[in-house]
C-alpha cells in the first residue's frame, strides 16, 4: 500500500485552523480596547442619576455576556490531514484505486499519546465531507477519525460495487492498515489498530460486513443499514424469498440515481440520514466533483470514455442487475446472490466486534426488521448487541432531538467502553421512542423514549389480539401500476410519512377491514401480523397490506408510512377456496388511543412498488384470525426534564425562604426601630431640626431648617418659590427621605411611613383625587384606606368646610380648581388631626372662601391642635396666621410671632400727584429709599427721617400729596428679608 | 397588639391600612377596569358571531396547530381552547399589563399616592395590596375569558371531547383539566409581563408608559424569540416558552418546557418585583 499525502492541502488547512483562532483572539482584544475609553469617571459623569447607572450596568453585562458567548472557543481543537490514498484491492488484492480521505486528530494525539480510531463511513451518494461534523465531534471526544469518500463517490476513484467484500470492504481493510502505521493510533497488535467503525445506511452496512471479514475491529456502530438488501429492495411480507419479491422501485431509483448518472447525486440519499442520527446538519459539505469533474473522472483512476451512461459510475454486474430487476420488476436468482454477497445477512456469525444496531421507526428503505435479523444473527455467534430505535430513519431524518441525543449517547458510551476502554460496559437494554406529538415552541416533533432489559426482537413480548372484519371484497389491479395509492414518498422529509399528509388509497383498487373503536389504548412495539385471502383469475397477486390508525372523526393515518407488499401465488379463483396466509406488517412503535380504529387496508397498486402490468381483479377477505399486536413493556426514559423539575421545586422552595427571610428581617430591623419619644418635644406637635436635603444631582433644595410649631399656633411657612417650603413639606409627610436632619411630631421622630403620620392631615401640592370617583365616595375611600374607624372621620364637619352642597356626589373630573381645593382640605381635616398641614390652601379659592378658610384654620387650632400653612400669599398668613417662619434659599431668615415679624415697619406709602417728580424729591434726601411699587404709589423707606419732614419736603417741590399712609405689613418685612430681586431662589 | 399603635392616631394600625377590600374597590370603580373586565366577557361572544358568518372554507394555512382553528367549533372546550390560543399571545398580555402598569402610576399621576403615603400606608404594604389586587384582577380577566367562552361555547356547540391534531379525543372531563392546565400555565407565563409592568409602574408617573413599555419590551422579546440565530440565547428571553402550553393538549402530556417556561416566568417575575420593592421603599415620592 502507498500513501500520497496532499501535502498543499494539509498545510493550507493547518494554516485555516490557526487563523481561526487568531481571529478569536483579536476580536477578545478589539472588545477590550473598544471599551477602555468608558473610564469609570466618565461613565460617572455620564450616568448622574441611579437610575440610569442601574440601566446601564445591565446593559453593560449583557453585552459583555453576549460577546463572551460569542467569542469563547466551542470544544477542543482539532487537527485535520486530508490526503488521497491510493490502496489496493479487487479480488486479487493488487488492483490500485484512489481513495479521498480525511483524516481528524485531537490535538494532544501523538506518537507519545497514541489515541484509538474510529473510522467513520458515510452513507450512499455521500463523501467524506458528509461525516465531517461527526467526525469532528469523535475527535473532540479522543479518537483519531478516518473518513473518506467510497469509491465510486466524489474524489475517489473505482467504481460502485455496493459494500463488496472485495471492494468496498477491502478498501476498508486497507485504511486499517493505514491507520495501524499512523504514530498517533493506538494499536492492539502490529498493523491491528484499536479501532471502532461507525456508519449509517452505506456506512452502516459497510461496518458490519467489514466486522465479518476484519478481526481487527473492534466494535462498531451500524445505523439504519440492511441485513440483507435483496430483501430490502425485494420485500415479500408473507415469507416468500426475494426472488417472489415486489421491487422496491422508488428507493431503488433514487439508489441508482444517486451512485449512477450524476456523479454528485442527491446530496440528500444518505448524505442526510447516515449523518443526521448522530445530528448532523443536512448539508455537511459540498457535492463532491466540481465542474468537468463528471462521473467517473475521479483522479487517479479515469475510465475516461468508457463510461457507460446507462451505470454511471456503478460497476458493470451491479448494473446489470439493475436494470434487469427494474425492466421486469422482478429479480432472477443471479441478482440476488449478487445483493446477498453485498448483504451481513450471510456473514453475521463471523462478526466479533461488539454491536450497536440503531435503526429508524420512519424507514421505509431499511425498516426495523433489517436489524432485528442482524440482531438475531450477531447475537447467535455471542458477540455483545444491543439494539437501539429512534423516530428518523431514511424517511424520517434524524428525528427530535432527545433522540439525536440518545443515539449520540450510546453510540460515544459504546466506544468509549469498548475502543477507548473506559466507562463501564454498556448493557444490553433496549431502548425506543414514540413520537409523543409536537413540540409547542419550534413545532419540531417529541418523542417518548422508553427502555426495557432485554431486546425482545419485533415480535415483542406480549401480544394484542383485536377483531379486524370487513365483507369479501373485489378491488382492481390497475394497468401499468397506475393510478398508484401513495404511501410514502421517499426522501419526502420526516413529517410526510408520519402525518400521513401524501398517504391515499385509489376508490376500487383497496379493500378495507375494520375493528370496533378501541376501549382502551393499545400500545404496539413491533411487526402486527394479519391473515389475509385472496382469489384471482390469474392464480397470481401482488397486494400491499397495511394498517392504519382511524380517529373517531374518520381521518386515518398510516404509521410512518410503512406497507407490507405480498405477492401469493397459487391462488383460486374463487374466493371461498381461498386459503388464509398471515401477512407479516412492517414494525412500528405507536400508540393506539382509544375510541380509535384499526384499519387494515389490502390494495393492488403503491406508487413506491412495481405491480403487474396486466390489469386485473381480485377479490379479497379478511383471514381466520385477528390482528394480532405486539408490544414491549417499557419503562420511560428520563429526561432533563426531571432535572428541570427540581430546579422549579428548589426555586420555589428559594424563593419562599428569601421572602421569609426578608419579612423577617424586615419585621426586625422595624421592631429596633426607636420608637421612644424624645422629651424635649413630647407635646410639640411639630419640631423641625436642621433639615437639609440634597437631591442626587447636587441640587440642594433645603439646607437648613430649623423649626417648631406649637398647640393652638397657625403658622405660616413664607418663602419665593423655590424656596424649599414644598421640600420641608415633603419630607414632613414622609414623601422624601431628608439628607440630613430630624422631624419630630409630638416627640416621635418622623421616618418615612412612621405611625405617627396619622397624627398629621395634610394637603401637600395641590389635591389628589380619584377621578372616576365622587367627592364623597373620595373622602369615603381615602378614610377606608387608613384603616380606622369611621365614626373617627367626622365626615360631616369635613363636609361642611369643603361646602360643597350637593356637588359632593359628582364626580371629581367635573370638579372646578377651588372644588378640588376645598375637598383636598376637607380631606386633610378628616378625624380632626392634631396637626394639620396645608400647601397653598387658598389657591384657587375665591375671596368669600379665602375669608371663610382663615375663620377654619383659626378655629381648628384649638384644643391642643396646630396648623402649618405654606404660602407665599404673603397677606393671607399675616391675617391666618400666629406665627410664621420665612424661608429663602433654603434657610429661614426669620420666625416667630407675625407682630414680631412685621415689626414696626418704617416704610411709608405716598399717593401723590406727580411720581416721577417726587421719586426725585425722594431720591435727593439722605437715607430715604425708595421701594419698587407700581400704580403711582411710592413706598419709601424713611430710614428715621420724620414723615412730616418728608412730606414737607414734597410739599415744598411743588408736589400734591393726596395719602399718607404708614405701612406695617408683612410684605414689606419679606421683602427686606428676601431682598428686592424678583427672582425666586429657586433659580439660584 | 393593642387597638392602636405607639404614637399613632388612635385606631391607626400600619397592618390595617388600604385593606385589600378597599383597594379592590377602589379599582372596580374604574372605567378601565370594567372595560377591561367586560371585554373579556365579550370577545368570546363576538368570537361566537363571527364564527356564525362561516362560510366554510377557514382553511388558512398549515402549521400543525392549524387544528385549533378548524377544531373550534366542535365544542365548548375547543372554542374556549380557541378563545385562549387567539388572545394568549397579545390580548391577554395587554390586560395584566394594564392592571399592574397602571396600578401605582396612575395614583401617582392623580396625586393620591402622596396622601395614601401620608396616611401612612406603608410602602411594602401599599406595593403588595396593590400588587394581589392586579393579580386578583388579572386573574379574574382570565377566569371571565375562559369562563365565558366555555359557557358560550357549550350552548352553542355542545358539551364535546377536547380535539386536536397532537392528541388523540379527551373526553371532557379531562379536557376540562387540560383546560385548566393551560389556563394555570398561561397566568404563569403572564406573571413575567405583570412584573415587568409593575416595576416600570413604580418607576413612572405615566399610566401608559408603564403598560406601553411593558407590553413594548414583551413584544421585543417575540421578535427576538424569531430570530433562530440567537441561538441558546432565546432560551432565556422571557417570552420564549410562552407557547409551551400547547404541549400541555398532546397526549401524553409534554410538560417539559412546560416546567422550563415557570422556571423562566417565576425568575422573571421574582426579580422584577423585587426591583420594583427595593426601588419603590426607597424613592422620593414627587408627584
Amino acid at each position: 500500500m502507498s500513501g500520497r499525502t496532499a501535502a498543499g492541502t494539509d498545510r493550507t488547512n493547518r494554516t485555516d485552523v490557526r487563523r481561526i483562532s487568531a481571529n478569536a483572539q483579536g476580536s477578545t482584544r478589539t472588545v477590550c480596547r473598544m471599551r477602555s475609553p468608558l473610564s469609570v469617571p466618565s461613565i460617572r459623569r455620564a450616568l448622574p442619576t441611579g437610575r440610569r447607572a442601574v440601566a446601564a450596568a445591565a446593559v453593560v453585562v449583557l453585552l459583555a455576556a453576549a460577546v463572551v458567548w460569542a467569542v469563547l472557543p466551542r470544544g477542543p481543537q482539532v487537527r485535520t490531514e486530508a490526503a488521497i490514498l491510493t490502496v489496493r484491492s479487487g479480488p486479487d488484492g493488487q488492483q490500485p484505486v484512489d481513495l479521498d480521505t480525511a483524516l481528524y486528530l485531537p490535538e494532544d494525539a501523538s506518537a507519545g499519546h497514541r489515541v484509538p480510531a474510529v473510522l467513520l463511513a458515510h452513507g450512499f451518494g455521500g463523501t467524506k465531507e458528509s461525516v465531517k461534523a461527526d467526525a469532528e465531534e469523535f475527535a473532540g471526544r479522543g479518537y483519531a477519525v478516518l473518513t473518506w469518500t467510497a469509491r465510486g463517490f466524489g474524489r475517489s476513484g473505482g467504481e460502485i460495487h455496493l459494500d463488496h467484500p472485495d471492494y468496498e470492504v477491502r478498501d476498508a481493510q486497507r485504511l486499517l492498515d493505514w491507520l495501524a502505521a499512523r504514530p498517533e493510533v493506538r494499536t492492539d497488535a502490529a498493523g491491528d489498530p484499536r479501532v471502532g467503525v461507525v456508519g449509517g445506511s452505506y456506512g452502516g452496512g459497510l461496518a458490519l460486513l467489514l466486522a465479518a471479514q476484519d478481526r481487527r475491529v473492534d466494535a462498531i456502530v451500524p445505523m439504519i443499514t440492511w441485513n440483507d438488501l435483496a430483501r430490502s429492495f425485494l420485500p415479500e411480507s408473507t415469507g416468500g424469498q426475494p426472488t417472489a419479491g415486489v421491487f422496491k422501485k422508488g428507493w431503488a431509483g433514487l439508489f441508482f440515481g444517486g451512485g449512477g448518472s450524476s456523479g454528485s447525486g442527491p446530496v440528500g440519499l444518505s448524505g442526510v440520514t447516515a449523518a443526521q442520527p448522530q445530528g448532523a446538519p443536512a448539508s455537511a459539505g459540498p457535492p463532491s466533483p466540481g465542474p468537468g469533474e463528471g462521473p467517473g473522472t475521479g483522479p487517479g483512476h479515469a475510465p475516461g470514455a468508457a463510461a457507460d451512461p446507462s451505470c454511471g459510475r456503478f460497476a458493470a454486474d451491479v448494473c446489470a442487475a439493475y436494470l434487469r430487476i427494474a425492466t421486469t420488476g422482478r429479480a432472477d436468482q443471479a441478482a440476488v446472490d449478487l445483493l446477498r454477497r453485498s448483504s451481513p445477512a450471510g456473514v453475521l456469525d463471523r462478526i466479533a466486534a461488539p454491536t450497536l444496531l440503531v435503526q429508524g421507526e420512519a424507514d421505509s428503505l431499511f425498516p426495523l426488521g433489517e436489524a432485528d435479523a442482524n440482531a438475531r444473527g450477531i447475537a447467535a455467534a455471542g458477540t455483545p448487541v444491543r439494539v437501539a430505535w429512534f423516530t428518523g430513519g431514511h424517511d424520517g431524518g434524524e428525528g427530535p432531538q432527545t433522540d439525536s441525543d440518545r443515539v449520540r449517547f450510546l453510540t460515544v458510551q459504546w466506544l468509549d467502553h469498548y475502543v477507548k476502554g473506559e466507562g463501564t460496559a454498556p448493557g444490553n437494554d433496549f431502548t425506543w421512542s414514540r413520537i409523543a406529538g409536537f413540540d409547542a415552541l419550534d413545532r419540531g416533533l417529541v418523542a417518548t423514549g422508553y427502555r426495557t432489559s432485554d431486546y425482545p426482537g419485533t415480535a415483542g413480548e406480549r401480544r394484542t389480539e383485536i377483531a379486524v372484519t370487513g365483507p369479501d371484497q373485489r378491488i382492481a389491479n390497475p394497468p401499468n401500476g397506475n393510478p398508484a395509492a401513495i404511501s410514502s414518498v421517499p426522501f419526502a422529509g420526516g413529517l410526510s410519512g408520519l402525518l400521513d399528509g401524501v398517504a391515499g388509497d385509489v376508490p376500487g383498487q383497496h379493500a378495507r377491514f375494520e375493528s370496533a373503536p378501541l376501549t382502551e389504548a393499545v400500545d404496539v412495539v413491533g411487526s402486527p401480523t394479519f391473515p389475509i385471502r385472496a382469489a384471482s383469475p390469474t392464480g397470481e397477486a401482488v397486494l400491499f397490506v397495511k394498517l392504519y390508525d382511524v380517529d373517531p372523526n374518520g381521518a386515518a393515518t398510516l404509521p410512518n408510512g410503512l406497507i407490507a407488499p405480498v405477492r401469493l401465488t397459487g391462488l383460486p379463483a374463487t374466493i371461498a377456496e381461498a386459503r388464509p396466509v398471515t401477512v407479516t406488517l412492517p414494525a412500528i412503535v405507536r400508540r393506539f388511543e382509544a375510541g380509535h380504529r384499526l384499519r387494515v387496508v389490502v390494495a393492488t397498486s403503491d406508487q413506491a412498488y412495481t405491480t403487474p402490468a396486466e390489469p386485473a381483479v381480485y377479490t379479497v377477505a379478511a383471514g381466520d384470525a385477528p390482528l394480532a399486536l405486539p408490544d414491549v413493556p417499557g419503562e420511560p426514559i428520563p429526561t432533563a426534564a426531571t432535572v428541570w423539575r427540581w430546579v422549579l421545586v428548589g426555586l420555589l422552595a428559594a424563593i419562599a425562604v428569601g421572602l421569609v427571610v426578608v419579612v423577617a428581617v424586615v419585621r426586625r430591623r422595624h421592631r429596633r426601630h426607636d420608637s421612644s419619644v424624645h422629651p424635649a418635644y413630647a407635646d410639640v406637635p411639630l419640631a423641625v431640626r436642621q433639615l437639609r436635603k440634597e437631591y442626587a444631582d447636587g441640587f440642594v433644595a433645603v439646607s437648613n431648617v430649623d423649626f417648631e410649631v406649637h398647640p393652638g399656633q397657625v403658622v405660616g411657612l413664607l418663602g419665593p418659590n423655590g424656596a424649599g417650603k414644598t421640600t420641608t413639606l415633603r419630607v414632613l409627610m414622609g414623601l422624601t427621605q431628608p439628607t440630613a436632619g430630624e422631624i419630630y411630631v409630638f416627640g416621635h421622630r418622623l421616618v418615612p411611613g412612621s405611625p405617627v403620620l396619622s397624627r398629621i392631615g395634610a394637603l401637600v401640592e395641590g389635591p389628589g383625587f380619584l377621578p372616576h370617583l365622587s367627592g364623597l365616595e373620595n373622602l369615603r375611600a381615602y378614610w377606608r384606606a387608613t384603616g380606622r374607624p369611621a365614626e373617627d372621620a367626622h365626615f360631616d364637619e369635613a363636609l361642611e368646610i369643603a361646602g360643597l352642597g350637593d356637588s359632593v356626589h359628582r364626580r371629581i373630573k367635573t370638579y372646578s380648581h377651588g372644588m378640588k381645593q376645598r375637598l383636598a382640605i376637607a380631606q386633610a381635616m378628616l378625624g380632626l388631626p392634631e396637626l394639620l398641614v396645608l400647601d397653598e390652601p387658598t389657591d384657587g379659592l375665591d375671596p368669600p372662601q379665602i375669608a371663610e378658610m382663615r375663620r377654619v384654620l383659626q378655629r381648628y387650632a384649638t384644643d391642643g391642635r396646630a396648623v402649618l400653612v405654606s404660602s407665599h400669599l404673603l397677606a393671607e398668613v399675616e391675617q391666618t396666621c400666629t406665627h410664621a417662619v420665612v424661608v429663602n434659599k433654603g434657610r429661614i431668615v426669620a420666625s416667630g410671632p407675625v407682630e414680631d415679624i412685621v415689626g414696626e415697619s418704617p416704610s411709608v406709602l405716598f399717593e401723590v400727584s406727580d411720581p416721577d417728580a417726587a421719586r426725585a424729591v425722594l431720591d435727593g434726601l439722605h437715607g430715604v429709599r425708595v421701594l419698587p411699587e407700581s400704580d403711582g404709589q411710592l413706598v419709601v423707606d424713611t430710614n428715621g427721617t420724620a414723615r412730616s419732614e418728608v412730606v414737607a419736603e414734597l410739599v415744598r417741590a411743588g408736589i400734591g400729596v393726596d395719602r399718607v399712609v404708614p405701612r406695617r405689613r408683612l410684605e414689606d418685612a419679606f421683602l427686606a428679608l428676601v431682598g428686592e430681586t424678583s427672582r425666586g431662589s429657586g433659580d439660584r | 397588639m393593642g387597638t392602636s399603635t405607639v404614637g399613632a392616631a388612635p385606631g391607626y394600625r400600619p397592618s390595617a391600612t388600604l385593606p385589600f377590600a378597599a383597594e379592590f374597590r377602589r379599582q372596580a370603580a374604574r372605567r378601565r377596569t370594567q372595560l377591561a373586565l367586560g371585554f373579556m366577557v365579550l370577545l368570546p361572544l363576538i368570537i361566537l358571531i363571527a364564527f356564525q358568518f362561516d362560510a366554510g372554507d377557514d382553511d388558512n394555512g398549515g402549521g400543525e396547530f392549524a387544528s385549533l382553528i378548524s377544531f373550534a367549533t366542535s365544542g365548548g372546550l375547543n372554542f374556549t381552547l380557541f378563545t385562549i390560543f387567539v388572545s394568549a399571545s397579545f390580548l391577554l398580555v395587554v390586560v395584566v399589563a394594564l392592571f399592574f402598569g397602571d396600578t401605582v402610576a396612575s395614583e401617582a399621576s392623580w396625586g393620591s399616592l402622596r396622601y395614601l403615603l401620608a396616611v401612612p400606608v406603608p410602602r411594602a404594604r401599599l406595593l403588595t395590596v396593590k400588587l394581589l389586587v392586579a393579580l386578583a384582577y388579572s386573574g379574574l380577566a382570565l377566569l371571565l375569558l375562559a369562563g365565558t367562552a366555555l359557557a358560550a361555547g357549550t350552548a352553542r356547540y355542545g358539551w364535546s371531547p377536547l380535539r386536536s391534531t397532537v392528541a388523540a379525543e379527551l373526553p371532557p372531563g379531562e379536557g376540562l383539566l387540560r383546560l385548566l392546565a393551560v389556563l394555570g400555565y398561561l397566568a404563569i407565563v403572564l406573571l413575567v409581563v405583570a412584573g415587568l409592568a409593575f416595576l416600570l409602574s413604580v418607576s413612572t408617573d405615566a399610566a401608559l408608559g408603564a403598560v406601553g413599555g411593558a407590553v413594548l419590551l414583551w413584544i421585543l422579546s417575540s421578535i427576538l424569540d424569531q430570530i433562530t440565530a440567537l441561538g441558546a440565547l432565546r432560551a432565556f428571553l422571557p417570552t420564549h416558552f410562552s407557547t409551551a402550553w400547547l404541549g400541555l393538549l398532546s397526549t401524553p402530556v409534554q410538560t417539559d418546557d412546560v416546567v422550563r417556561g415557570t422556571i423562566a416566568s417565576i425568575s422573571y417575575a421574582t426579580l422584577f418585583w423585587a426591583l420594583a420593592y427595593w426601588r419603590f421603599t426607597r424613592k422620593d415620592v414627587t408627584s
